[in-house]
């Protein structure tokens, strides 16, 4: 049986951050359902934050001033304690990428340059043009082959192992071969990314089905804030390929049909960089007020920026207009809609990462370790993923080197392989039933109708319903090509369980919580309601069936006060 | 618009030889290759296996031959395409997996090979390096690289050669090499000064040709060897004197 120190579940920027962090001593091995360059991290487009002051406009900037707006920004739904200290550590992590060679755009003088993003007082989201993600990605894939990582590729993790509160290992399907093998870890760290594929507007891969949420949910790991999804204001009409922040960044504006930037109305001074969540309403209402193209999308338009600085600071940007819209921003304005783009919510962590579960951690996306809180400001996520994918690494080494190991583990392990490999066979004999793709397109339609960017009461409860209906069809799934081997089809049954769960949290979480802060706009409760609602929305599956319960949020320095931009 | 795909089709467990397989696809709106792909395997057979991720053309991962091109699935227009029949191959010049799916073991292989990291010299300074953006702008041609294989693949020298490197983790090379941060020492070029190296390819271009990303991985090619004559010549020179 394979058998690991650590196993890192994913390659992608937080995963790759967690391995290379991780005690050199100790046997480390990263998982990941596809090869680590083709995780969701290497999209990123626009930044990374850290207060490093090198704009002539940010040299007031700080590391709390950073703090500040991320908290802000949260909607005061951030864990005050842990946003500083991602904050704190962001100048510091931004030097090391640089020194590991991310080839960040620079400022005359040959300092990282740094763009204004939403929700942020100062430039300061440092860059590689509009690629980011991919140099970002790049670069730890290329320290993980300098430091000799192993990499066991295109394994899909289908169960987490937890016996007396303490985590075994992991159960997985190998693409390639099709076998179902029970892997043994004294520690097992999750970076998993989300589940943008939940709904079906989304600018996250097609492989973004949030599985690694689902399987720790099941396991018995709580989940902390999951109603709280982000809907990004730009995303490319109809194909929903993200157009970054950096373009309003760099001054693109948002128009509607009648020639006006809109956000006038909205956000008078921050305008086009209000936070996210503030954009994407008003660019939602705009088109349900009749004031869209189509009544379905607005314009972002770039032209006055100019041809030199698009082509140098937003080459990706063109690239994909080019491509996929058959438009040059230089001379059209991008036909843009919202679409989900982030989970602020996850497997819930604390500071070092870990979880409920012993020798358990996660890290990136997949976790909420209580920093984004209501609403995620542009560029915090990539800065999350390599502090907090760092800060799991040492604190799984940390744990193992301090444990004890689990005797006769192994016998338990094949068992709980078994048991996934029985489903797996249960699956593969049926020759009718119901099709994974069918249930996953009503779902996603459920999700997108019912849970977006306006909710209620009346559509919550519909989509619960509606979600218990298809946990019943799932029940009737069947495998139409008999091939285990790179069965796409196999992933998506497996991981569908998980989505299925997920879809039910986000809407459980929305449905209870009667009030409206940062991305979660119920249209029953307009106001923020920091009396009862300044608390972590908590769900934990007990026997099948999702537990809700409360925890505080940590308030330091910073008292809540109303969002103006 | 009605579309016939004639597929590749082959796992190495079962098949004893590869074979083409036609489906007929039907649509009315624009889609991309990747999606009508994916509609094909989730409507009409499900064992078909082919590799995708981002949708975006930035992942690397949907790298096929379409009617003979070497192209993303994911960025190609069926419209455009411009051909009512569609046939898909996987990447040549690799293992076939099962169908689209190849083994690109070799192409990892090659690029660890070359030390793709930055030898960043002295200790870490507090600040960064400082550099000027035009001096970072000499390697953005080659940052673009998404690692998609196309380059590896169409290369002649590579089907006839296991020991060439091929273009892309070559242009990964002098991507470090041309990077003002990097302080490899220049001995450590002589793993490429090789018939296995630099000196295998056959400066046809394929390479530049198939690139989806416009990367021209052999311009890379073309200044390392500019780079290794020079500095022979260099050398000579001091010891001539
Ligand atoms: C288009 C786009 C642009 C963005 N731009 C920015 C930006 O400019 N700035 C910013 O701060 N943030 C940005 N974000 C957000 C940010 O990119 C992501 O939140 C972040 O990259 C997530 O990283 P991760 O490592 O947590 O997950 P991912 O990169 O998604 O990696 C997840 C990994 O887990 C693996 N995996 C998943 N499930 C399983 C399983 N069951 N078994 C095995 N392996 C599994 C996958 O293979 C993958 O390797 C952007 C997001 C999108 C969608
Ligand atoms: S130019 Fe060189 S690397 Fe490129 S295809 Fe030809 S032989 Fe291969
Ligand atoms: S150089 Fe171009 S063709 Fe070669 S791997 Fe990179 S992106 Fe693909
Ligand atoms: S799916 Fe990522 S490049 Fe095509």
């Amino acid at each position: 049986m394979i058998s690991q120190d650590i196993l890192v579940v994913g390659g992608g920027l937080a995963g790759l951050a967690a391995a290379l962090s991780c005690d050199p001593n100790l046997k480390v091995a990263v998982v990941s359902k596809v090869h680590p360059l083709r995780s969701h991290s290497v999209a990123a487009q626009g930044g990374i934050n850290a207060a490093l002051g090198n704009s002539p406009d940010g040299r007031d900037d700080s590391w709390e001033r950073h703090a500040f707006d991320t908290i802000k920004g949260s909607d005061y739904l951030a864990d005050q304690d842990i946003a500083e200290l991602m904050c704190q550590k962001a100048v510091s992590a931004i030097y090391e990428l640089e020194y590991l060679g991310v080839p960040f755009s620079r400022f005359p003088g040959g300092v990282i340059a740094q763009r204004p993003f939403g929700g942020a007082g100062f430039p300061r989201t440092c860059y590689a043009a509009d690629r980011t993600g991919l140099v970002i990605l790049h670069t730890l894939f290329e320290q993980s082959i300098r430091k000799q990582v192993k990499f066991f590729n295109e394994w899909l993790v289908t169960k987490l192992i937890v016996k007396d509160g303490k985590c075994l290992g992991v159960v997985v399907y190998d693409l390639a071969t099709g076998q179902i093998v029970p892997v043994r870890a004294r520690a097992v760290i999750f970076t998993t990314g989300g589940y943008g594929r939940v709904y079906s507007r989304t600018t996250n891969a097609y492989i973004n089905h949030g599985s690694g949420i689902g399987i720790a949910y099941k396991a018995g790991v709580p989940l902390r804030d999951m109603e709280f999804v982000q809907f990004h204001p730009t995303s490319l009409f109809g194909k929903n390929i993200l157009i970054t922040e950096g373009a309003r960044g760099e001054g693109g504006y948002l128009v509607n049909n009648k020639g006006k930037r809109f956000l006038e109305d909205y956000a008078p001074s921050a305008m086009e960089l209000a936070p996210r969540d503030i954009v994407a309403r008003s660019i939602q209402t705009e088109i349900d007020k009749g004031n869209g193209f189509d009544n379905q999308y607005i314009h972002l338009d770039l032209r006055h920026i100019g041809e030199e600085k698009i082509k140098k600071r937003l080459p990706g940007i063109r690239e994909i207009c080019i491509n996929f819209a058959a438009i040059d921003p230089v001379d059209t304005p991008i036909p843009i809609q919202p679409a989900q783009h982030y989970s602020m919510g996850g497997i819930d962590v604390n500071a070092k990462c870990a979880s409920l579960v012993e020798g358990f951690f996660a890290a990136g996306e997949c976790a909420c370790v209580g920093v984004h809180g209501a609403n995620r400001l542009g560029g915090n996520s990539l800065l999350d993923t390599v502090v907090f994918g760092k800060i799991s690494g040492e604190e799984a080494s940390i744990y193992v080197k301090g444990s004890e190991e689990t005797n006769n583990s192994e016998k338990f392990l094949l068992e709980e392989a078994l048991e996934v490999k029985a489903r797996i066979e249960e699956w593969e004999k049926r020759s009718s039933g119901v099709r994974v793709h069918r249930l996953l397109e009503e779902l996603k339609v459920v999700m997108s109708e019912n849970v977006g960017i306006f909710r209620k009461k009346k559509d919550l409860t519909e989509a619960l319903e509606k979600i218990s209906e298809l946990k019943e069809d799932y029940k009737r799934v069947y495998l139409y090509g008999k091939c285990l081997r790179y069965s796409q089809e196999l992933v998506n049954i497996l991981e569908f369980d998980s989505m299925l769960d997920l879809a039910e949290v986000i809407t459980l979480g929305a449905l209870k919580r009667e009030e409206t802060r940062g991305s979660h706009y119920r249209l029953d409760f307009k106001e923020r309601n920091d009396e009862n609602w300044l608390k972590h929305t908590l769900v934990t599956c007990k026997e099948g069936k999702p537990q809700i319960s409360y925890s505080g949020v940590n308030i330091s320095k910073y008292k809540p006060e109303e969002r103006k931009y | 618009m009605e579309y016939l795909f004639k597929i590749f089709r082959y796992d190495p467990l079962k098949d004893e030889h590869p074979y083409f397989e036609d489906y007929s696809f039907e649509t009315k709106e624009k889609k991309s290759l990747l999606e009508a792909l994916m509609e094909i395997r989730n409507e009409q057979d499900s064992t078909l296996a082919f590799r995708y991720s981002c949708r975006e053309a930035i992942c690397g991962s949907c790298a096929m031959v379409i009617n003979g091109n070497f192209d993303m699935a994911c960025r190609t227009e069926l419209q455009k395409l411009g051909s009512s029949q569609i046939v898909i191959e996987p990447l040549p010049n690799l293992e076939i997996q099962k169908d689209l799916v190849v083994d690109m073991e070799p192409f990892w292989q090659a690029l660890s090979q070359i030390k793709p990291y930055i030898f960043p010299g002295e200790k870490m300074q507090e600040q960064g390096h400082r550099i000027e953006e035009k001096e970072m702008e000499k390697i953005f041609q080659y940052i673009n690289c998404i690692m998609c294989g196309c380059c590896y693949s169409v290369c002649p020298v590579v089907s006839r050669d296991e020991r060439y490197l091929g273009a892309a983790a070559l242009a990964k090379l002098y991507r470090f090499v041309k990077d003002p941060r990097d302080k490899r020492p220049f001995s450590s070029l002589s793993g490429v000064n090789t018939e296995g190296g630099v000196w295998g390819c056959d400066t046809v271009f394929r390479c530049n040709e198939v690139c989806p990303k416009e990367v021209r991985p052999a311009d890379g090619i073309e200044a390392l060897r500019r780079k290794l004559v020079v500095e022979k010549i260099k050398r000579i020179f001091r010891f001539g004197r």
